[in-house]
């Protein structure tokens, strides 16, 4: 028997509507979500092109999640996601062509060519950059609850995890300090249930991941996260809890990683009846339908937004394209920061 | 201008900034109520409140790795690790993700991180340890090593101020030991600028820490055999003040490169290296180092003693180079 709770599907338009969504910010959602999907599935052709230096990354099946959460965000509230969580840099406003330009090892890329794939981030859009010691970004996403606890702030931090990343210590030692100082943060597991090729129940030995919230003194919940509605509607319920002072929230969104680790690997070790099964819950395939059915999207509705997500990636792919290549005579740059690089948003 | 231990400095330092800078906090495990393992923080929280000076669960990674998220939102944290042998918890958050975050996002990460290090007192493998060159191979991190209670203060505030992640090196044995005139008011000194602790013409020793005393010992006993012994207390490790130490070595032809924490890949070897690399020509004798052996530090009398460098093992190096 599970402790923690279990989401319920969202059902319909007034329900959604209920919980702060009007017609315009589904079909926002719908092309937020497509246009991750696409960056991701350009990104795979480009890296197979030879265009993209290293290895290459994506989150297919995990759009509704990174998408449905961030959508949840407040504009000051800040985030600390992952490699599967491309949605949420996009809901955040980073230009596609930046992203292409990262994955290309560009100038313009928000690393610089410093770093890779999806390891980037924005400060200015109230996001900071992973780093592939996964879960290490929970503690500063504590961090960040702390500062606005200390400052009293009405504002949230938001740490994704994975199922994978949930056996290190960094995730309990950061849930642990949340839980006792009741900070403003919601930690968000994207359990697609396969870490690199390793099944869930060789990474954690209770019924759900969310379960483990009521031993740090907090609510912890279980949603579809193929159901973007259901994860906007959590995400949301957590991050105004914390906003109000009611301290964390675990949300665990089950989904499947549709795809290998990275590229190079083809999940030979998932049963191909698992990938049947979850393919029927493919996020796209499933907020479409419920469009469909439930806010009257139209074939041309379809077609108009498909054809602009294709024109942005067209356009972000030329304009990254442009964007030279660093020079090697700049790699030790940046290492220290000086006074002046404090001058930010953030910092003043 | 008054007498101050060299804790009650970095105490006084730590309080200043707390009173001119509300971004600054204190974190850190018993730092609160019972006022940090060594007193340091003792009255802040009486003084600032609890959610400035914060008793934190005994959690070295959350306190590093929440330092980063507060500095990227624009505060200014300060933790204290109870014993420098604890970072070692906290590694992957300072070196994983503190050092590299500018570098990589452009994302400064100004926090300090306090270090209780070094040994004398029988603290055994787990409560001596002198870490610093471990994270001085690190790039993105600063090292600080104060040896008086002047430096300690103006360090402190200049680490605070600093825009990177700072490891501020505090040696125990010099806690209560050590106490000399110390400004009132708040000052900053600059990191990568070397101290003259004594003026000599005949050897240089390159040394920080504790160890800046041991080797001003070592350098009485060689006054009295008419050796001029000049040494050189390079107050902050990463940057540390090569141009001071070329120029020292230019002048004296021979230097000991002294340091408590053990040999193998210690910063003494790099130290020397540079000299080799930069300064050959002026050297009359090889670069000569003293450290610890490479052993964990151990806990009984006599095996620590045999650990850490003693005055006799200075003395007995520096005759070595003046005879050479």
């Amino acid at each position: 028997m599970a402790i923690a709770r279990e989401a319920e599907p969202v059902g319909t338009l007034k329900e959604v509507r209920d919980a702060g969504l009007d017609r315009e910010d589904l079909l926002g959602v719908y092309r937020t979500m497509l246009l991750t999907r696409g960056i991701e599935e350009r990104g795979h052709i480009l890296y197979k092109q030879g265009k993209i230096p290293g290895s290459f990354y994506t989150g297919r099946g995990n759009e509704a999640a990174s998408v449905g959460v961030a959508t949840a965000m407040g504009g000051d509230d800040v985030g600390t996601p992952l490699h599967r969580d491309m949605g949420v840099h996009v809901v955040r406003g980073v230009e596609p062509w930046r992203i292409f330009a990262q994955y290309m090892g560009r100038a313009d890329g928000p690393t610089r060519g410093r770093d890779g794939n999806v390891h980037m981030a924005d400060s200015r859009l109230g996001l900071i950059a992973m780093v592939s010691h996964l879960p290490a970004m929970l503690p500063v996403a504590v961090g960040c609850a702390l500062a606005f606890r200390i400052r009293e702030e009405r504002r949230v931090a938001v740490g994704w995890y994975g199922e994978g990343a949930s056996a290190r210590g960094d995730a309990h030692e950061a849930m642990n300090l949340a839980g006792t100082r009741r900070l403003p943060v919601v930690f968000v597991c994207d359990n697609n249930q396969w870490a690199y090729s390793t099944p869930t129940h060789l990474e954690y030995a209770c019924e759900t991941l969310a379960d483990r919230a009521q031993g740090y003194g907090f609510e912890g919940v279980v949603v579809d996260g193929t159901d973007v509605l259901a994860v906007y509607r959590e995400a949301k319920r957590a991050i105004e809890k914390a906003r109000e002072g009611g301290g964390p929230t675990l949300i665990e969104c089950l989904t499947l990683r549709m795809e290998g680790h990275a590229v190079h690997d083809d999940a030979f070790y998932v049963p191909k009846e698992m990938f049947e099964e979850w393919a029927k819950r493919d996020p796209l395939e499933r907020f479409r339908t419920w469009l469909r059915d439930n806010a009257e999207l139209t074939d041309d509705e379809e077609d108009e937004i498909a054809a602009e997500i294709k024109k942005a990636l067209n356009d972000a792919i030329k304009r990254a394209d442009e964007s030279p290549l660093p020079d090697g005579k700049d790699v030790t740059d940046h290492v220290f920061a000086s006074a002046e690089d404090l001058d930010t948003p953030h910092h003043k | 201008m008054a007498v101050k231990t060299y804790l009650q400095a970095i105490s006084d330092g730590l309080r200043q900034e707390m009173q001119r800078d509300r971004r600054v906090y204190v974190i850190g495990e018993d730092v609160g109520v019972y006022g940090g393992a060594f007193k340091v923080t003792q009255g802040f929280q009486e003084e600032f409140g609890p959610w400035r000076v914060i008793d934190a669960p005994l959690s070295e990674t959350a306190i590093v790795g929440s330092c980063t998220g507060a500095a990227i939102m624009g505060m200014r944290p300060v933790a204290e690790m109870q014993f420098a042998d604890f970072v070692s918890c906290a590694w992957d958050q300072l070196v994983t993700v503190s050092a590299k975050q500018f570098y990589r996002a452009g994302t400064p990460v100004p926090i300090v991180v306090r270090l209780p290090s070094g040994g004398g007192f029988s603290g055994g493998p787990f409560h001596s340890q002198n870490p610093e060159s471990s994270f001085a191979h690190i790039p993105g991190l600063k090292i600080v090593c104060p040896a008086t209670p002047a430096d300690a203060k103006g360090l402190i505030a200049s680490s605070i101020e600093d825009a990177n992640p700072v490891l501020y090196f505090e040696h125990k044995h010099l806690y209560r030991r050590i106490k000399d005139e110390v400004p009132d008011e708040r000052y900053t000194v600059p990191f990568g600028q070397a101290r003259i602790h004594r003026e000599g013409d005949d050897i240089t020793v390159v040394t920080w820490g504790a160890m800046v005393y041991t080797a001003d010992e070592a350098a009485n006993a060689l006054a009295e055999e008419d050796v001029s012994v000049e040494v050189i207390d390079l107050r902050t490790i990463v940057p540390w003040d090569k141009e001071a130490v070329l120029k020292s070595v230019e002048k004296t032809s021979k230097v000991l490169v002294l340091h408590e924490d053990t040999r193998t890949g210690g910063f003494g070897a790099e130290i020397a290296a540079t000299i080799t690399e930069e300064s050959f020509e002026n050297l009359d004798a090889p670069v000569r180092r003293i450290t610890a052996p490479d052993s964990p530090v151990p806990f009984s009398p006599p095996l620590e003693k045999a650990f850490i460098p003693q005055v006799e093992d200075v003395v007995a190096g520096l005759r070595d180079l003046a005879g050479y």
